[in-house]
């Protein structure tokens, strides 16, 4: 009886395991935990000046202009160091939510990331 | 140069004078000569004059100061890639002027990104001028990153909050503002309460007959907001000195010569010793603009400011280093 109770349990874990293994939205969260998006800076803009990511997806930024720009929440949620010509920025959005963002040294440039 | 640039002085510009030349006309001439213009204050109403050499004549009181700006120590793009050459060709014109400035003004992006050996390359090359004082504002490429702490920590001992002083010179009351730091989203160049209410109590004593000459960056008239060219509180500002005589706002930021007379008010931008930008609207973004090499210095240059002692006038001299 004892046996069987943790053969039993023992078949239960098993079972569970391949069935999270396989389970589709367990790997669509897996596969939301690597995406990445990218934004240009180009002619002192940000583009896509929306975008909209997966939680988890990591965005990066890459100044394409002559000039250096930031990429700076206007909530301070992240900021990041002047970026000069081709050089990047990166941040990893783990919560749902809308960040809007500017770049400190010229704030007429705008952008917002949807995490949904 | 784009004739769009001069047709957009045009408009703005008010025909206050009796000078005989016309304006319009005077200004398209000035555009392929090559030449520069002068304007004097005289009471309020500006007179223009062809450029001439001999404006100090050696008068008691008289001086005249130089202003430089946006040399973006650092720059390596091919608009320009040798800003050393060109910030010591504008020292060599300063030392070439024919009444020597008692002082430089520098109105700001000393240095391209912040770093202490572009700040310490423009040092070096200043020390080179026949003018050994050289007052300082920050353009938003010297505040980078530290808000501005290791500027002020070079150029700031005199100075009050992120920089702003005031000082006088034989008669003329100088101000050097600070619209470059804690930009707001979306917004444009901003002085702030602190600075502001600074600024009203320093010139709250002052006659009335003071000439009044104001620098700091990012102009302090709406140039082109679109492009971020203009200041969010600067009519506050403006709004302190509306009582005195004589106003010259001199800015950088937008490396190329604009002028506007507004009142008692003479609003002019420097150009830039290391690349020029495009006239506004004029491109996709206000970045550098490529110019062929052998029409660089053609673009870039310094301001050579007389003061008269009579009748209290202010004339202003752009000479491109070409």
């Amino acid at each position: 009886m004892k046996k069987t109770a943790i053969k039993q349990l023992a078949m239960g874990l098993i079972v569970a395991a391949i069935l999270l293994a396989t389970s589709p939205s367990v790997k669509a969260a897996n596969e939301a935990s690597s995406a990445t998006a990218e934004v240009k800076i180009d002619n002192f803009s940000f583009g896509p000046q929306t975008l909209t990511v997966a939680v988890g997806t990591i965005v990066t930024w890459t100044n394409r202009d002559d000039i250096p720009h930031t990429i700076v929440s206007t909530d301070g949620v992240f900021k990041s160091k002047v970026r000069d010509t081709d050089e990047t920025f990166s941040y990893s959005f783990t919560k749902p939510g809308t960040y809007n963002y500017f770049c400190s040294v010229h704030p007429k440039m705008t952008g917002k990331v949807i995490v949904q | 140069m784009p004739p769009q640039k001069h047709d957009l002085i045009n408009q703005e510009m008010q025909d206050l004078n009796d000078d005989g030349i016309d304006r319009r006309g005077f200004l398209k001439c000035m555009a392929w000569a090559g030449t520069g213009v002068i304007w004097t204050m005289s009471g309020g109403v500006p007179v223009s004059q062809v450029f001439g050499k001999s404006l100090n004549s050696g008068k008691p009181g008289n001086f005249s100061f130089a202003q430089i700006s946006d040399s973006h120590m650092g720059f390596n793009k091919p608009a320009n890639p040798d800003v050393v050459a060109t910030l010591q060709a504008a020292v060599d014109k300063i030392n070439g002027l024919a009444t020597a400035p008692e002082f430089l003004l520098h109105t700001g992006d000393i240095s391209h990104l912040s770093k202490p050996d572009q700040f310490d390359t423009v040092d070096q090359v200043l020390k080179g001028a026949s003018a050994k004082d050289v007052f300082f504002v920050p353009g938003e490429h010297d505040v980078l990153d530290d808000n501005g702490a290791s500027y002020l920590a070079r150029y700031g001992k005199n100075a009050q909050g992120a920089g702003w002083y005031s000082f006088d010179h034989k008669g003329v009351h100088f101000i050097g503002l600070v619209n470059v730091i804690n930009l707001k989203s979306g917004g444009l160049g901003s002085l702030g309460a602190e600075q502001l209410e600074w600024m009203h109590r320093d010139v709250t004593p002052l006659k009335h007959s003071t000439p009044i000459v104001v620098f700091a960056h990012i102009p302090l008239w709406s140039v082109y907001p679109e492009w971020g060219w203009g200041t969010d509180d600067s009519e506050q500002a403006l709004g302190y000195l509306k009582r005195f005589g004589s106003v010259t706002v001199l800015n950088g930021h937008i490396h190329q010569t604009m002028q506007k007379v507004e009142g008692n008010v003479t609003f002019h931008t420097a150009m830039s010793t290391a690349f020029p930008q495009p006239a506004p609207g004029q491109a996709a973004s206000p970045g550098p603009m490529k110019v062929p090499a052998e029409r660089l210095r053609n673009v870039l240059g310094v301001a050579d400011v007389n003061y008269l002692r009579q009748p209290h006038s202010l004339a202003i001299v752009d000479s491109s280093l070409a």
